[in-house]
């Protein structure tokens, strides 16, 4: 594709690295218990037919679940990983492009479930699904100029497709919640971080609308794999790091295919990108989706493992990060519900309870 | 529309917040300002655990105004590992599962909407299978 001259790396790309080595001090996240199997999706719209489904099965929320409710399970398993008290937080802000309300802060209300303090920041954020890693950026600032001990940033979405869409068979519920603070009480210390945005028509929803539309052709090349691997590779580059250098790697997940091919082009093997892809299992969790695939990779990682985190937000932007795991980890893997113990909770339904819980059935 | 009162009761709802008596240790929820055991004032601040046990249960079938979108669902005595015994939903979990005795625990979820869907969500506790025994 034709490059802008914006489009080319700085000659030294700026890495943020806080003059305050920061890292992430907890982790948490949440899966609905629903299942809807992709080919329900296709036995209603397809006549059971069309090839290769995107996906095995997608989460969906439950009749009284929403990004408030998800948040608060997945701040409350953070905190408790974080073993801080909730009202040392000094930010709590949540990226989603489903907040419960279009004016009236969701972070408000996860703030005061969970115990936190008034005395805080707290903010809603929304760059379609890099809402929550843009979060973790302000985070990074936040905690590593001093200003604050322990920032909480979420992910999260209850994500609509519009009934027949491609994207019905992906779009799903989950996310995840990480709290940043100084890398000396840190599971994982994040070495340096590389953001990627233009202006790109590939995903929108307009006000008012209930369900999004995609620019089906911007979709692949110049939206996702443009963006990831213009700051995964930005980032790699300037650390000097190649795939060999990581243990894990972890991308946004909009379907299956697409992270295993960025992952491809960045030089990751199969295995790297395993236990935090997600998406086959639990569908598109949007805001949630890189963050809570890195959350089953810290499930399992071990000391010194170095993971490569790369989010995707449509319209369109790349959040990438290097992290390393400490010997903090192992005592506070097991202090949380675990994301395949979440996956493992598992109620399969059918289109049509689907279509009740989601709203999908016009009442009135 | 009930605006002042989910206001004033949100801490309690969403976060399981009662009291401890100072004079006799007896935790109380909903919160009161005087212990139902000995009688006296007791306004200090307590936070449950969420754990608990099913008591008794039914399942409501004919919900009334405000829960109906979500019928049927089980209704619950919840007795808390803390002492006190308090009726609330379950959430996630089957009618033909749910036991006397079964282990439960306590999570915020959405109650209703406040009229209809331009009113405000209205938060709270519920109680689901426990999941782990962390």
């Amino acid at each position: 594709m034709e490059h802008n001259s914006n489009m080319t790396p700085p000659s030294s790309p700026s890495l943020l690295r806080p003059s305050r080595p920061v890292g992430f001090i907890g982790y948490g996240a949440y899966v609905p218990r629903y299942r809807l199997p992709a080919r329900e999706v296709a036995r209603v719209w397809t006549g059971g037919k069309g090839a290769g489904l995107p996906i095995k099965e997608k989460a969906v929320p439950g009749l009284d679940e929403d990004v408030i409710t998800m948040s608060i399970e997945a701040a409350k398993n953070a905190i408790a990983r974080a073993g801080i008290d909730a009202s040392e937080l000094r930010a709590i802000w949540v990226g989603s492009e489903s907040h419960p309300y279009a004016v009236k802060p969701t972070s408000t209300v996860v703030a005061e479930a969970i115990g936190a303090s008034a005395h805080i920041q707290a903010g809603d954020w929304e760059f379609a699904c890099k809402a929550g890693t843009e979060a973790i950026v302000a985070a990074m600032g936040f905690v590593g100029s001093g200003m604050a001990d322990y920032a909480l940033a979420i992910g999260m979405d209850t994500a609509q497709g519009k009934p027949g869409d491609a994207l019905e068979y992906t779009a799903a519920a989950g996310g995840a919640a990480y709290i940043v603070g100084p890398a000396e009480n840190a599971l994982t210390v994040i070495n340096a971080s590389y953001s990627y945005v233009t202006d790109t028509p590939d995903f929108w929803r307009r006000e008012y609308q209930k369900y999004p539309e995609h620019g089906v052709r911007f979709t692949g090349e110049p939206a996702y794999f443009h963006h990831i691997t213009s700051s995964s590779k930005t980032l790699m580059e300037a650390l000097g790091t190649t795939a060999k250098d990581y243990k894990w790697a972890v991308f946004h997940q909009p379907n299956t295919k697409f992270p295993q091919r960025a992952a491809q082009m960045l030089g990751f093997t199969p295995e790297q990108i395993a236990p935090g892809l997600l998406v086959p299992v639990i569908g598109n969790t949007y805001s949630g989706s890189s963050i809570i695939g890195l959350t089953a990779i810290l499930d399992i990682a071990q000391p010194g493992d170095r993971i490569l985190l790369a989010s995707f937000g449509s319209g369109a932007g790349s959040d990438a990060f290097d992290l390393t795991v400490t010997d903090k980890i192992l005592e506070r893997q097991g202090k949380a519900t675990k994301t395949q113990e979440y996956i493992a909770r598992r109620t399969e339904i059918d289109y049509a309870t689907y279509a009740r819980m989601r709203g999908k059935i016009t009442m009135k | 529309m009930e605006i002042p009162r989910h206001w004033r009761l949100k801490k309690q709802r969403y976060a399981l917040i009662g009291e401890v008596c100072p004079h006799c240790d007896a935790k109380i929820f909903p919160p009161r300002d005087v212990c139902p055991e000995c009688h006296r004032e007791a306004k200090d601040l307590f936070q449950f655990s969420g754990k608990g046990e099913i008591y008794s249960y039914t399942t409501i079938y004919e919900a009334p105004s405000g829960f109906d979108s979500n019928a049927p669902y089980t209704v619950a005595l919840v007795k808390l590992s803390e002492g006190p015994m308090i009726t609330a939903q379950l959430t996630d979990v089957d009618a033909a599962q749910v036991q006397i005795g079964m282990p439960v625990e306590m999570v915020t979820r959405k109650m209703r909407d406040d009229g209809d869907e331009r009113g405000m969500i209205v938060y709270g506790y519920k109680f689901r299978p426990t999941l782990n025994h962390i």
